[in-house]
């Protein structure tokens, strides 16, 4: 009495096991990375936006412990006995060892009873994913991303430079300034041309005590010097001038642009698109994570480039020669004319099979290093093919150490190296 | 002490009718401690001495928390609790599965979780049932009081936990995690069953890990000093000859604690708290139909006494005979819902059928049960309650009425025979065999294999050999037994052999590392 202490637990946190589980996970990263990695080859460009269900084999995560087989002599006192009496006997099931603890029964889900199954969450599925990987240079970009802008419209200033005047504007203010300086003075010379007008027909008197003659030329003298001062005014005056007004909004670079550069060329066959893909395929997930906003350009190639949407990019065929660098030129003018390097991140991932004109390797390396590397994040390039390489191969070498921070490349021969692949090229480097 | 007990739920001493406490269903933190309160007074009226209580109200994700964690309140980390909270958590959202009402915590005080989502009555039924029932158990049965210290346990979960993040933190989570699998593995063989252990107490433990230190690696030193000594003494060569251990020894983590010979100091430390929580769980294992049991006589009987005295509504009771019904419910054997014998209906029954025949007496209570039948029911449960655990408690207290109301039958299945025999049924040849299969049924070491510590090769190979000894000819189940064996052998550091010897013949083996078939 008066000793139980009641206490609202429901605020303090609910995930008292999420250390555990992720215990768990990593234990068992092998499996769900398989799981993952299935998942990927599976699912189409877009859909990431969900997890996974991850199945382990029951024996792989089971705890074993001391406990009797089956055999010898067993008794068991069981409940709800409704005829039996003692001494009775039943027969044992054909074949049946005899508690009937079989395995391998199905559940009503489908899941076999010899699964251990449950779900990674999407976030999970993307860690796994990407596990260690972070994009060479992501750390600097991202604590650059303030010095992004762009500018909004906001009304007009009197201060500019010549490019921004607002001409309208400047003209409307002109005239107003005009009328509103002039008027007073445009009105007295409407009277007075009036007055003198009056005068000047009026019969003459000859009378030289009664002529006009001297008022005329009063009315004249100040009529010319009103008109002066009018005159006077300027059409257009500093104060008239109006620009138009910008101001810089800093803008968080959210936004990346992927451009997938591939071979089309004859000597692809599908397999090696099919590669080429799913490493476009991961590329894409990884930027996914990163940035909220992703454009994909496909540019194919044979001995000329052509913009193309994905599906068109993938599966049509085409036969003739190989030069790389028009890929690489149509490249930088989609990112001159479309994209900004102030606004988007560029990433850019090609895949050959390594063939090239070999003339046109050098200008490949050229139009690498002079105008494509300065403008990218990142740029990786692999090699489908399980031969000696070629020309393009050594010249990219080139390019790799010059710039080691932005361009990586790799070697692959089968699907089953992608994924390694994709590590070592967006592996983590120190800082 | 009944002279001490008033004697409530007898016509004379039921008091005057007074208003309910509540009447709607929706719980509130001012109704659970007046639900408490009333419910508190009860059980002073019938001498139930507790813990003081701490009743946490929690979530459902909190629940599936406290599940995980097999119940205790602080943990070390470990991967297989993970796998129990994504298990528990799949079932629950599936729907496949309910959580438990409560989930109650042998400390002092005594910590009982109640869910939100819980109705008022089911509050008040988890209140009597875990603050008052269970608790009373906790600390009023002799194995509890005997193997555990409720006052300490939450300090030594603390100390454990963080002593394994300390080992963590030095040794890399993995090699943690390989130590604790290994030990989870033999934590039902780290008990000893006959001896009393120390209690746990985490000061005690810190201030001892120095001095524990030295004195191991001392008789460390001593075991395994093959260089004979110049100045050895006859009787030093013939202990040297000796089995070593000259016992066989049940308790393994403490054998291996004790005397593996690679093991660094963390390693038998981590050991040791593996072993020291298996000791902790040790009663419950032992005490599941009777600790259920009177938990579940205690809620019935408080609510129902709670409803005498007007404190709570028709509708209350009707919620909560509901509820009650459900969890003392028994599916026959031939149900598709049956898993075994459930433990609440058994241990409710035992203890209402003590009440019975204590109150109104038959015939054959008198023949069976001399010393109880017409007795003081109160002192009856008490007396049971204390002093046995199930195996005893069935052996002593199954009455020919429960048996018979249970209908309970023994079945045997003989791999040598082709059919299975019913060899005893309710009935009068029946009751004593029935009973005494029952109670062995509830035996740990009947239903455990039976494996002991049988000798150190201590001048060889340092091989460590362990003997199972089957009864009734069940062999070991043997996959897993390959595989523990491998947890014993990391553990161990050198070869491990595990022989099964059946009245002086090896009837089985395992090695690990595997014997070649070259070797024999």
């Amino acid at each position: 009495m008066g000793m139980t202490h009641i206490v609202d637990r429901r605020l303090n946190g609910k995930n008292k096991s999420a250390v555990n589980r992720e215990r768990f996970l990593r234990r068992y990263r092998q499996h769900i990375k398989k799981a993952v990695a299935d998942a990927v080859q599976r699912r189409s460009i877009t859909d990431i936006e969900r997890g996974e269900s991850v199945s382990i084999p029951s024996r792989d995560i089971h705890e074993p412990t001391f406990h009797h087989g089956q055999g010898g002599k067993r008794e068991v006192v069981h409940p709800g006995n409704q005829e039996f009496v003692a001494g009775d006997e039943i027969p044992k099931p054909e074949g049946g060892g005899g508690d009937g603890s079989g395995s391998g029964q199905a559940s009503p889900d489908g899941e076999g009873m010899d699964e251990f199954a449950f779900q990674i969450t999407q976030d999970e599925f993307l860690d796994f994913l990407f596990d260690d990987l972070e994009l060479p240079n992501l750390a600097r970009k991202k604590l650059k991303d303030t010095e992004a802008f762009t500018y909004h419209r906001s009304g007009f200033t009197t201060q500019g430079v010549p490019a921004k005047l607002d001409v309208v504007r400047s003209l409307r203010g002109a005239h107003a300034r005009r009328l509103g300086l002039g008027g007073a003075r445009r009105k007295k010379i409407r009277e007075l041309e009036e007055q003198l007008a009056a005068l000047k027909s009026a019969p003459g008197d000859l009378d030289p005590a009664f002529s006009h003659v001297d008022q005329i030329e009063a009315l004249e003298a100040e009529i010319a010097r009103l008109k002066a001062n009018v005159r006077r005014i300027p059409f257009i005056d500093e104060i008239d001038l109006r620009y138009r007004q910008h101001i810089r909004k800093p803008k968080p670079a959210t936004s990346a642009v992927m451009f997938c550069l591939m071979d089309v060329s004859g000597s692809m066959t599908q397999t090696h698109k099919d590669i080429g893909k799913r490493f476009f395929i991961l590329l894409y997930l990884f930027l996914k994570k990163n940035y909220k906003k992703i454009d994909v350009v496909f540019i194919r190639h044979h001995t000329s480039a052509k913009e193309v949407d994905e599906e068109e990019f993938f599966y049509s065929r085409e036969t003739g020669g190989t030069i790389v660098s028009s890929a690489l030129k149509l490249m930088h003018k989609i990112i001159e004319s479309r994209y900004s390097p102030d606004e988007w991140n560029i990433y850019a991932a090609q895949a050959s099979d390594g063939d090239n004109w070999n003339d046109d390797s050098p200008i490949c390396g050229k139009i690498l290093a002079e105008r494509i590397i300065p403008l990218v994040q990142y740029y990786a390039y692999v090699e489908i093919t399980p031969q000696d390489h070629q020309m393009l191969w050594y010249e990219y070498e080139k390019i790799m150490e010059r710039f080691p921070q932005s361009f990586a490349m790799q070697q692959i021969a089968d699907p089953g190296e992608i994924y390694p692949v994709f590590r070592q090229l967006f592996e983590r480097k120190a800082a | 002490m009944t002279d001490i007990i008033d004697r409530p739920n007898l016509p004379d001493s039921a008091p005057a009718r007074r208003e309910p406490i509540s009447t709607g269903s929706e719980w509130t933190f001012e109704l659970i401690q007046q639900y408490d309160d009333e419910i508190a007074k009860c059980a002073e009226e019938f001498g139930l001495e507790t813990y003081p209580n701490q009743i946490e109200v929690i979530s459902a994700e909190q629940m599936m928390d406290a599940y995980s964690s097999v119940g205790m309140p602080v943990g070390y980390h470990h991967w297989s609790f993970g796998k129990q909270f994504l298990n528990t958590s799949k079932g629950y959202q599936r729907g496949q599965m309910g959580l438990a009402y409560e989930i109650v915590i042998n400390s002092n005080p005594c910590i009982a979780y109640l869910m939100e989502e819980n109705t008022l009555p089911m509050q008040a039924l988890v209140i009597a049932h875990a603050c008052y029932g269970h608790n009373s158990f906790f600390k009023g049965n002799y194995l509890f009081r005997t193997w555990t210290d409720a006052s300490a346990i939450i300090d030594y979960l603390v100390f454990a936990r963080n002593y394994v993040a300390e080992c963590e933190e030095r040794h890399g989570v993995e090699a943690v995690e390989e130590i604790l699998d290994s030990c989870h593995a033999l934590m039902n063989y780290g008990v000893d069953r006959y001896k009393r252990p120390a209690p746990i107490s985490a000061a005690e433990e810190r201030r001892r890990q120095k001095d524990r230190e030295e004195y191991l690696q001392r008789q460390l030193n001593d075991l395994w000093r093959t260089i004979p000594r110049p100045d050895e003494t006859d009787e030093d060569k013939a202990r040297r000859k000796q089995r070593y251990p000259s016992e066989p020894q049940e308790n393994i983590l403490y054998f291996i604690e004790k005397n593996a010979p690679l093991l660094e100091t963390w390693q038998r430390e981590i050991i040791r708290i593996v072993r020291k929580l298996g000791q902790y769980f040790y009663p419950q294992r032992q005490t599941q139909a009777m600790n259920e049991g009177w938990a579940s006589f205690w809620h019935y009987t408080l609510l129902h006494r709670m409803y005498e005295k007007g404190l709570v509504t028709d509708g209350f009771m009707l919620e909560f005979l509901q509820s009650h019904t459900a969890v003392v419910y028994q599916p026959p054997f031939n149900s598709p819902w049956y898993s075994g014998i459930n433990p609440y209906t058994l241990g409710f029954n035992i203890f209402s059928d003590l009440r019975r025949m204590c109150e109104n007496p038959t015939d054959e209570d008198r023949e069976w049960f001399p010393d109880i039948a017409g007795g003081d029911w109160l002192e009856t449960v008490h007396f049971a309650m204390r002093n046995f655990k199930d195996e005893s408690f069935i052996q002593q207290f199954l009455s020919p009425k429960v048996m018979r109301d249970m209908k309970f039958f023994a079945i045997e299945n003989d791999d040598q025979e082709e059919f299975y025999r019913v060899t005893a049924i309710h009935d009068d040849p029946g009751y004593r065999p029935l009973r005494e299969k029952l109670a062995r049924q509830y035996n740990l070491s009947y239903r455990e294999p039976n494996i002991q510590v049988w000798n150190v090769d201590v001048r060889g190979d340092r091989s460590l050999t362990l003997r199972h000894i089957p009864e009734d000819r069940v062999p070991l189940g043997g996959e897993d037994a390959e595989e523990v064996l491998r947890h014993v052998h990391r553990l161990w550091g050198f070869d491990v052999h595990l022989e099964s010897v059946d009245e002086g013949t090896v009837v089985d083996e395992y090695h690990c590392p595997p014997w070649d078939a070259d070797d024999y």
